[in-house]
């Protein structure tokens, strides 16, 4: 049976892991390779990395970091943030980056969708949706979830598997940073609506919000950053929980 | 040493990567010689079978992976080449199992990604591996099972997870991506 994953997202910012909560207020704490790994010990079943500080001079560290990553762990790993051309795309790949995922440069430039995929297969190509509900709709929002857009979430993600997307990451704005659970409603219109798996992001707090996801939508996985990042939830603590609970999960 | 043949597929340097894990000189390369003088050949990939095919073949790769006689490991998109025929992109593939090479039914998601265990392993390439083991995948194209099959998986439908004909090997998932079970497939696989 395919297992529900859980999947910790580390934030980067000059090589360290950050973690912004709302998307402001961003704390230092570590070293990415040091906690991958820590990651990797506990289970995780895939990890994302977002340099959120994408320019094209820290370009070349990025580069550096993902191929030490990729040098260090034995699990899937995307990485995102300020991938811009297909040609940033060929040069995490190329360092080692299993899939890269798209956001704001993907609804600026949707052709990109689809030159991924045909490069480098839809398999490597999550596009990463920051959404929020405003009058009685899921709008999609862009550059780090500052910019509103008139795009519909349910329109975007139709359109971006026809595109070429092999998976979505779908944060929920309105529920990121608040630890009151996953924005279960979108996630599920999503996940119904399209053919590709959907990672749900944003407003995990409890382990309990995991089995929710899980047991209310047809998600595929779930992403988190602080509760993992503190050890406010530790992952075998989550996975020990979620088996008990008769999730499918990876048992490790 | 190891061969890793070296085509227009993706990542190929994170089997290298599990290698040097293990310990294992390994070379990247499409090399006729160096490719039949290694003790092992893995032939890795991600990607889209009739491009790869095609440069396979301008290369002229496609006879030398035929004319391998020491041990080589197929993996994902290397599974889908070594059989006969693959729905993506209509391609003859390179004939080594006698398979076919399907489109998953969008019964549930496609593609298929992330761990999942076995229906039946046999073969010593599973050698300390469990059926109840999950293993990385992501694909959308599957190989229809057959007598050449050492494992099978079950999404949407049972399919050839695992191969073995004469010295060739292959899986579908990844084991360079599937944590400590798939170094134990790839230390398996090493120590033929």
């Amino acid at each position: 049976m395919l297992k529900k994953r859980i999947i910790p997202c580390l934030d980067i910012k000059n090589g360290r892991t950050v973690k912004g909560i709302n998307f402001v207020g961003i704390r230092d704490a570590g070293d990415p390779i040091e906690l991958a790994k820590q990651y990797v010990a506990h289970g995780a079943d895939e990890l994302v990395f977002l340099d959120i500080t994408a320019t094209v001079e820290k370009r070349k560290t990025l580069v550096e970091l993902v191929t030490h990553i990729a040098e260090e762990i034995n699990i899937p790993f995307t990485v995102g943030g300020g991938i811009n051309t297909i040609e940033d795309v060929s040069s995490v790949i190329k360092a080692g980056a299993d899939k890269v995922s798209v956001n704001s440069s993907a609804v600026k430039n949707p052709e990109l969708i689809t030159q991924i995929a045909k490069r480098f297969g839809s398999q490597c190509c999550v596009v990463a949706i920051d959404t929020k509900f405003m009058d009685g709709e899921w709008f999609v929002f862009v550059h780090g979830g500052r910019t509103a857009t008139p795009i519909k979430t349910l329109d975007w993600v139709k359109k971006v598997e026809a595109l070429g997307a092999g998976e979505i990451l779908l944060t929920s704005m309105n529920n990121d940073g608040t630890k009151a659970g996953f924005a279960l409603d979108i996630t599920e219109e999503v996940s119904k609506s399209i053919n590709i798996p959907v990672i749900a992001s944003g407003g995990a707090g409890t382990k309990a919000h995991f089995k929710t996801l899980f047991e209310t939508t047809h998600a595929s996985a779930g992403l988190a950053a602080s509760i993992f990042h503190y050890g406010e939830i530790p992952i075998p603590e989550l996975k020990d929980y979620l088996k008990n609970e008769n999730i499918a999960i990876r048992w490790t | 040493m190891i061969a890793i043949i070296k085509y227009n597929a993706g990542n190929i340097r994170s089997v290298q990567n599990a290698l040097n894990r293990l310990g294992y000189e390994s070379i990247i390369t499409d090399d006729k010689t160096e490719i039949l003088n290694a003790s092992k050949v893995i032939f890795p990939g991600v990607g889209e079978a009739s491009s790869a095919m095609q440069y396979l073949e301008e290369k002229g790769l496609d006879d030398v992976i035929r004319s391998i006689k020491k041990p080589m490991l197929g993996i994902c998109l290397g599974l889908q080449l070594m059989c006969e025929y693959s729905e993506e992109g209509n391609t003859q593939c390179l004939g080594i199992f006698n398979t076919q090479v399907k489109k998953f039914p969008p019964k549930e998601k496609v593609p298929h990604i992330g761990w999942n265990n076995f229906t039946e392993v046999k073969s010593a390439l599973f050698k300390d591996i469990k059926v109840t083991d999950d293993m990385y995948y992501v694909h959308s194209y599957y190989a229809e099972n057959n007598p050449q099959s050492i494992a099978t998986c079950d999404y949407i439908l049972p399919f050839a997870t695992a191969m073995q004909h004469d010295n060739f090997y292959a899986t579908q998932f990844h084991p360079e991506k599937s944590a400590d079970v798939g170094t134990q497939l790839l230390k398996n696989f090493l120590e033929l």
